[in-house]
Order: structure tokens, then sequence, then C-alpha cells
């Protein structure tokens, strides 16, 4: 650790501070950017699948077919489009529905006969694997419903089997978009304390301030805290902007408090400032520096830290990665934080680990942070 | 007293095959404006960054300030002021925040700060400025706030890396009129150029080629060696420029340049005067002898001039004489929001002529010209090249001309022949003619030896040359050239110039662009840009005559710049 002089670091921070509020990048990186990726990752990902666009041929007359027809129009699942085959055929060609259900001709009767299978067709688009299964397991669960109901109308025996009821625990309403805010504000944090810290040193190193500054007095730890302290500050003020639309306007809970918040933001957020300014300093020029910071921190943040695809479904070696990632860490907190509360047991390592995360890749700026151009 | 001591310095980087410095030594003293002077790749900026702590040495020592600025830089970052390139500014802070950053930075604080802002904002006549935006400045005064920055804390040594460029011929002069006032008060002055009129404006000079010392002294000592070996020749009627060709294969002659109607000799040593009617020169030629310049000596240093021939010319065909006007330009604007880049600019190229743009860097020229290549489309006006509106059919233009565009254009990562292929592919030539093209250039350039050479590891020099080979591949009646010799050495900027005379020979028509004042010499014509405006356009004697004055009899074309600009403002 080289000496601080609190003249100069002020000095710094107070030019940094500036810059942030002068170019209008940093704003909409540390502002702008957030509250669109919430918009996007809460309203356009979303993995409830409902109201699935499906067609529906009816080619059966009698009432069985049009009761059944009605349950799946009802239904929250579907958006039901009637039609012949070959209108439904060249619907679903041109993408207007996601696939159609068929109640063949002898719907009524084959029920009558009080067979156990279901007479239905379903053609799905098999290019959307996920989908076609969802309308299959969706029309399976109707016909089930519809047939218990049916059974009961008729004053029949209806104790067919256990009845199966799912309680979701802190998501009682099985909100996708609960679970996946706390990992699009890991991602939305990720941004902007990797990418905004390499770009900015990058473009002092493009200008020549870098080497102005190196030939002042600075010393290598007033570099380095003039660049994180401001970061830090922006990025906790994103945090704050972040998880108040999350709680207000998308109607996100927050069970948890607000120093644990506090507390697992700045580890995450010193990680991910140290990876920012390490790339950088490598760098040295604002393209490279992008590239780097989308490839060693925003995308394993989207695919590897459990925001959005499950890490326990990882092969081994990629589950191993995750456990170098400080957005992972990040992404159970928070998820404990806003669905459940101060849950120490899950905190406390996570908190661990992020501070290893810190101490790690600050070192490894620091020690790549020149005092000198061919250093 | 001595400030800086270099002795056998050399560095190399990583990757690199040349080193950047080699066997570097001499010194550097306080009360003088030492020279850094060279072409790019000299070495200069590696030289400065060793002197201001930037960098470690390989091998050699240094001493600054009686201190080793390798392990004691702690020490010597509050006694030494250095602006790098670019001048080193927080362009989104405005000068007084610059100015205040630097303090806090160098501890100037209180009464001092106060204090020393008042003195360097007089100093630097920044004063009514002082909230405006650094980005928003003149490269003038940029550089002087980028100056006012650097001597925070009244340094001892104060480094200047290429404070010349980018700056218009009066913010330089009072650049040095400023340098010239704090050498006086005792500080050492270290500033590195490429313009050889700057290096023999300091007191002292490093000159540095290819990362090797060629001379450090006084530059009059250097320029005294060729005393008597620089002659002018006036009154040679015909055409000049196969004259200047004529004696340039004259075995007594080493250089030689175009001087607006004279030609410029440089005889080699002890050699005789050549009779210019047995070179076949019209008129009625008279020899007068005239005063070296740093350039002669540089380029007697290297060896001496590449000589009159040029091979890309000899292997064109000659362009029938038409005199018409090819290239015309008429109130040609180019607005960027409310920023007139060109403001009215008109003019007309005949066949066969060298036009010139002259100006510095940011006074339009570039803009101008890629509005004359069909690149930038104009706000309003008219520009045609040989007919064709430049705003119809742009690409119907280009077919017909070539044209070298000012930063390295060329694929870095290709081969030589690689490169050369893809410019004779890119303008449609057929298979034999590409072969034949691309053949002719290599002959032409001699680039047999780099063929396969990765492009980017070239020197500057040879970056130039195949830029030109590439433009001239499909032999384009005109050539356009952006600053084709910016940054290369004296050397390859004779065999450039060369090429070009060559090629009007043929009748080939150019339009040049250079912030060389001395190059302007060369064309037959010559408009003056600053700020957007074409404040002038004559030939080049002609302007010289029109800034001429009782106390100036014999201006430079920078003194006829100058005076031509103070008109202007003054109407």
């Amino acid at each position: 650790m080289s000496p601080v002089s609190p003249r100069r670091l002020k000095a710094l921070c107070v030019k940094e501070a500036r810059q942030i509020l002068r170019d209008p990048s940093s704003g909409i990186i540390a502002f702008v950017l957030p509250l669109m990726l919430l918009v996007i990752f809460g309203y356009g990902i979303n993995l409830d699948a409902s109201r699935i666009r499906l067609g529906l041929s009816i080619e059966d007359g009698g009432q069985a077919a049009a009761s059944f027809a009605a349950q799946l129009t009802g239904s929250t699942y579907f958006e039901v489009f009637p039609g012949s085959r070959p209108e439904l055929d060249a619907m679903l060609e041109e993408g207007r529905i996601r696939g159609y259900a068929v109640l063949a001709r002898d719907f009524s009767r084959l029920l009558e006969e009080g067979r156990d299978t279901a007479p239905i067709q379903i053609v799905t688009d098999g290019a959307e694997p996920n989908t076609a299964s969802l309308i299959e397991a969706f029309m399976r669960n109707a016909w089930q419903d519809w047939r218990q109901a049916r059974a009961r109308d008729l004053g029949q025996d209806t104790a067919q089997g256990a009845d199966i009821r799912v309680r979701y625990w802190f998501n009682p309403a099985a909100v996708s978009r609960h679970y996946l805010i706390p990992g699009s504000i890991t991602i939305i944090m990720t941004v902007i304390g990797a990418m905004l810290t390499s770009l900015v040193v990058a473009r002092e190193w493009e200008r020549g301030t870098m080497e102005a500054l190196l030939a002042s007095p600075v010393t290598r730890t007033e570099l380095l805290l003039s660049k994180l302290l401001p970061y830090y500050v922006l990025g906790m003020i994103s945090m704050a902007v972040v998880a108040l639309a999350a709680v207000h306007f998308m109607g996100v809970p927050f069970r948890g408090s607000v120093p644990a918040l506090v507390v697992v933001t700045s580890v995450f957020l010193l990680s991910m400032l140290g990876v920012g300014l390490l790339i950088s300093s490598v760098m040295r020029n604002q393209f490279d520096s992008a590239q780097t910071t989308l490839n060693a921190a925003f995308l394993p943040a989207v695919m590897l830290s459990g925001a959005f695809f499950v890490i326990a479904s990882m092969p081994a070696p990629l589950r191993a990665l995750t456990y170098l990632l400080p957005p992972r860490y990040l992404v159970t907190s928070l998820q404990t934080i806003f669905l459940a509360g101060d849950v120490w047991e899950v905190l406390v390592p996570d908190i661990l680990f992020m501070t290893g995360t810190s101490v790690l890749f600050l070192t490894l700026a620091a020690l790549k942070t020149a005092r000198r151009l061919d250093e | 007293m001595e400030a800086a001591t270099l002795s056998g310095l050399t560095k190399t980087f990583k990757g690199l095959a040349a080193p950047a410095l080699s066997d570097v030594s001499g010194t550097v003293r306080s009360g003088v404006v030492t020279g850094v002077a060279g072409p790019d790749g000299a070495g200069k900026t590696t030289l400065m960054r060793l002197m201001a702590g930037l960098l470690r040495p390989d091998g050699g020592s240094l001493s600054v300030l009686g201190r080793d600025p390798s392990t004691q830089a702690g020490n010597l970052r509050l006694r030494v002021g250095y602006m790098p390139q670019k001048f080193g500014l927080y362009e989104d802070l405005s000068v007084l925040e610059n100015l205040t950053l630097h303090a806090d930075l160098r501890n100037v604080t209180g009464d001092a700060r106060r204090e020393t802002f008042a003195r360097l904002l007089s100093f630097t006549d920044l004063a009514p400025f002082t909230t405006r935006l650094a980005g928003k400045l003149s490269g003038g005064m940029k550089q002087k706030l980028g100056l006012a920055c650097a001597l925070l804390g009244t340094p001892e040594l104060l480094l200047l890396d290429e404070p010349g460029v980018g700056v218009d011929p009066i913010s330089r002069r009072e650049l040095w009129r400023m340098v010239r006032e704090l050498a006086g008060q005792g500080i050492a002055v270290v500033w590195s150029t490429s313009y050889l009129d700057e290096a023999e404006a300091c007191d002292e000079v490093l000159l540095l080629n290819q990362g090797r010392l060629l001379f450090a002294g006084r530059p009059a000592d250097l320029t005294g060696r060729m005393r008597g070996r620089c002659l002018h020749l006036g009154g040679v009627a015909g055409r000049r420029r196969r004259a200047l060709s004529a004696l340039l294969r004259r075995p007594e002659v080493t250089d030689g340049v175009i001087q607006g109607a004279n030609l410029r000799i440089v005889l080699k040593e002890n050699a005789a005067r050549p009779d210019p009617a047995a070179a076949g020169i019209e008129g009625r030629p008279e020899w007068k002898e005239v005063a070296p310049r740093f350039e002669d000596a540089f380029i007697d240093l290297l060896g001496g001039g590449p000589g009159g021939e040029s091979a890309l010319a000899n292997a064109a065909n000659p362009r029938p004489d038409s005199r018409e006007s090819l290239i015309v330009a008429e109130d040609l604007t180019k607005m960027f929001g409310d920023f007139a880049a060109t403001d009215r600019v008109s003019f007309a190229v005949r066949q066969g002529e060298i036009f010139g743009l002259l100006g510095p860097n940011g006074a339009g020229k570039s803009t101008t010209f890629k509005m004359m290549c069909g690149l930038l489309t104009p706000t309003s006006g008219r520009a045609e090249v040989m007919g064709i509106d430049l705003r119809r059919s742009p690409s119907r233009a280009r077919q017909r001309l070539g044209y070298m565009a000012q930063k390295f254009s060329l694929y870095g990562k290709l081969t030589v022949r690689r490169n050369l292929e893809f410019f004779s592919g890119v303008y449609g030539l057929s298979r034999s003619a590409a072969r034949r093209a691309v053949e002719s250039m290599i002959d032409s350039f001699h680039l047999q030896p780099f063929l396969d050479a990765v492009t980017e590891d070239l020197s500057l020099g040879y970056k130039q040359r195949i830029a030109l080979a590439c433009a001239c591949m499909h032999e384009p009646d005109i050539l356009f050239l952006d600053e084709p010799t910016s940054g290369v050495d004296p050397v390859t900027r004779r065999e450039f110039w060369n090429h070009i005379n060559g090629l009007v020979e043929k009748g080939v028509t150019i339009m040049v662009t250079t912030h060389f004042m001395d190059e302007a010499e060369y064309c037959d014509r010559i408009g003056l840009v600053h700020h957007g405006r074409l404040i002038a356009l004559a030939p080049p004697d002609d302007l010289k005559a029109a800034a001429a004055s009782t106390a100036l009899p014999d201006p430079t074309m920078e003194d006829a710049f100058i005076e031509l600009i103070n008109r202007q403002e003054a109407s």
C-alpha cells in the first residue's frame, strides 16, 4: 500500500464525480439502462408461459365436445382460435398459433363408451419443444379437470387417485417475475460495476489523461481508490433505484432488511469494480475493455449465476466454475432478502464468498494498476 | 546547469524487434529550450516518457535533476512538469477545474494557488475562459491549458511532447514566446517535434531517427556544416519540375526542392555548381547562395536525398493536355451542428496542376477534401470532379480518381501483397490488368523484399508508400492526397514529392493537403485554410510577396500565412 494524501484523493474523487454528472453515458449506464433491463427482464422474460395461442378444431358435434371446448376457451393458459384443420395448419405455419388441438369426430362416442384414453389430437410446432411440452402438460391438466368436473356433474365417484395440491412457499402465486427480478438486479449490478469502471479507466488511457496523472505525484493507492469510491457510491445509488422500482412498481416483496441488502451489494460491487479495473488496466482501450467485460462479466452473470438458469441442472464442470463467480452469490442473497427475509444461514456464506472474490479481484487490479507505462 | 543527463539509453518494447531507443546520450540544460526532433517512430515520445519516469530504460543510465527517475520517481514528480501528446486534459472538465485538479495533485494550495492561477491565467490569456469546458477550446487554447497544468508547482524541468501538433501558426508562435520566457526564468524546457523548423528554433537539439541519435548540440552547429552547399536557382524558364528532376540526376547534387519560382539545391560536399545549361535548363538560370536549413543537414546525415527519379511516374501513361478545370468547388459548406467545418469555399483546379490546401490541423482541410472525393455530402454548395456532380453520382466520379487517406488506410493484419491485390480488386480491374498493376507497383516502390511482411509491422514511411501505390493502382487522372507526408522522415518526403512531381509531368492532376508550410512551395497554387475559410488562393510566391514588408522583405510561407490571417481578422 502506498501512502494516501487526503487532498489528492479528494481532488481525484471530485473530478470523477464531475465527470459522472456531466457525461450522459455514465448516467445512462447507471440509471436508464438498469431500469430498462429491469423492465425487459421483468416483463419480457416470463417463464410462466400464460396465454399460449392455441388453435382448436371441433369436428364432433356432441355436447361433451362443446363442454370441453368451453373449458379450454375459459382457461387462463390458452387463447383459443377455433377453425378447421387446414385453416389451423396454415396458421401454425405462419406462426400465428403455437399448436392446435383436434376433438375428433368420435370424441363424444368414445367418452360415452367410458374409455379412459382422451381422444384428442395435439399438433404443435416441434421447433419449440419447450412450448410443445407445455401445451401437452396444460392439455393433460385441462382434460383431467374437465373429466373430474364432468364426473361430479354426472354424480359419479370422483375419488380417482390422489388429489395433488402444490403450495409454493415464499412465492405463493408462483410468479416467476419474483425470482427473476433478483437475478435481473444481479446482472444490472454486474454491468454497472464492471462495465462502467472498465470503460472510464480505458477512456483515461485513450485520451492520454492517464499519462498526465501518472506523471503527477498521485500514488497507486490513490489512483485505485479514486476509481473505486465514486463508482461504489454510484452503484449503491443505482441499487437503491432498482430495488425501489422492483418493490413499488413490479410488486416484488421485500422481506429482508435494508442493512443486509447494503452489505451484500457492497461486497458484490467491490468484486465487480475489481474485475472492471483489472480488465481496463490490462486492455487500455475502450473497445477491447467493453468486449472483454461483456465476455468475462456480463455473459457469465446471465448464464452461470443462476439468475435464469438453474445451476443444479448444469454439467459438473460448469457448476464448479460458478463458485468463482460473484454474481452467483448475489443471486441467492437477493432472492433470499427479497422473497424470504434475512436468512443468515444463506447470507453469511454468500457474504464470505463475495468478500473473498473482492479481495482476489481488487488485489489483482492493484497489482495491475500501472505506476508506469511499461508495467 | 544540467537538468538531465542521458548516457547510452536503450529501450525495447515487447513484441517489437527494433529498439525504440538505442544507445542515446546527451544532456538537457537548465535555462534553454532543448528540442527532441525526428520523424514518427524516431523514439521522441519514448525519450520524453523515460525522463518523466513513466518508462524504465533497459540499458544505459538516466539522471533527472540529480536523481534516477526509475527508482526515485516520487521526489521528481513534483519537480518535473510533463505535457503528454494531446495535452492530457479532461475534456468534460472546465479550464478552472482542470487547473484545480492538477493544483491539488501537486500540493499547490491556499495563497500560493491563488497567486499561481492568476499568474498562469494571465500568462496563457485563458482568464476569460475559466468556466469553458476544455473539450470546447480550440487547439491552441487546449495547448496553453495543457502547458498551464504542467507548470503548476513551478517545475524545474518541463517536458512538452509534440506541443506544436494541431495548433495554428499564430498560437504556435505564442507558445514559443511563452516557452522562451520560461527558459529565461531558468527552467529546463524539452520540446519534442517532428517539424524541423521547430527543431531549428530550439537552443539545443537531440536529433533522432529510428531510435538512434544522429546529432546532439546547437542546431546552428549542424546547419553550419552545410554552409556554401545550399543554392537557389532562379530564372528558370519552362517546367520547373522537369528542371529539378534533371538537376537531381547530376552527380554534384544531393538534394533539391521546388521553392516557388526557384529551385533550391543542396550540393554534395566539395562539389562544384553544376552548369544549368548542361542539365538542359532553359531561360536565364542564375545561382545564388542561400542560408542552410536544419532539414538540409538532417538529409545530409541520412545520406542525401532520394534522387529525382520516380519509377511510378515513369511507368504512367501520359495524359493529354487539356488545361480544363477538372475539380471545381463552389461555395462549398459543411456544417457539423452549428459549427462550419468548411465555410463557403470556392476554387477550381486545372488539369496537370498541383493544388495544395494548406492549414493547421483542424482548419477544415480534410473536410473540404472529403467532400471533393464524394466521401462527405456538402451541406450546401457544389462539388464537381471532371464535370460529375459529387452529390448525384459520387461513385462514378470515384472511379476516375485516386484517394490516399490521411490515416493509414490499409489492412494492418494483411501482408503487403494481399493489400495490393485487394485494392486492385476494389477498383474493379480485370484479372490480368490487376496482376500487371500489382507488379508495376511492386517495381515502382521497391516492395519486393516486403511482400510477405504483415503491413502493420512496417515503418510509417513504407505504409505511406503502399497507401500511395494502392491509390494509383487504377491509373487515375486525378489524385487526392490527404497529408501524404505527415510524420515521415524528410528523405521519404522527398521521395513522395518526386512521385507527385513526376505524375504531374505526365498530366495527372493532383490535389494535396499539408500542414508543412515548406511543402506548400511544391504546389502550383495553394489555398490557405483557416477556421474553415479559404483566406487566400494564389501561387506560393505571390502569397509570400503579398505578405512582404520592409521589416520582413523575404517572408517564409509561415510568415505569409500569419500575416494573411492577421489581415483577414483585421478586416
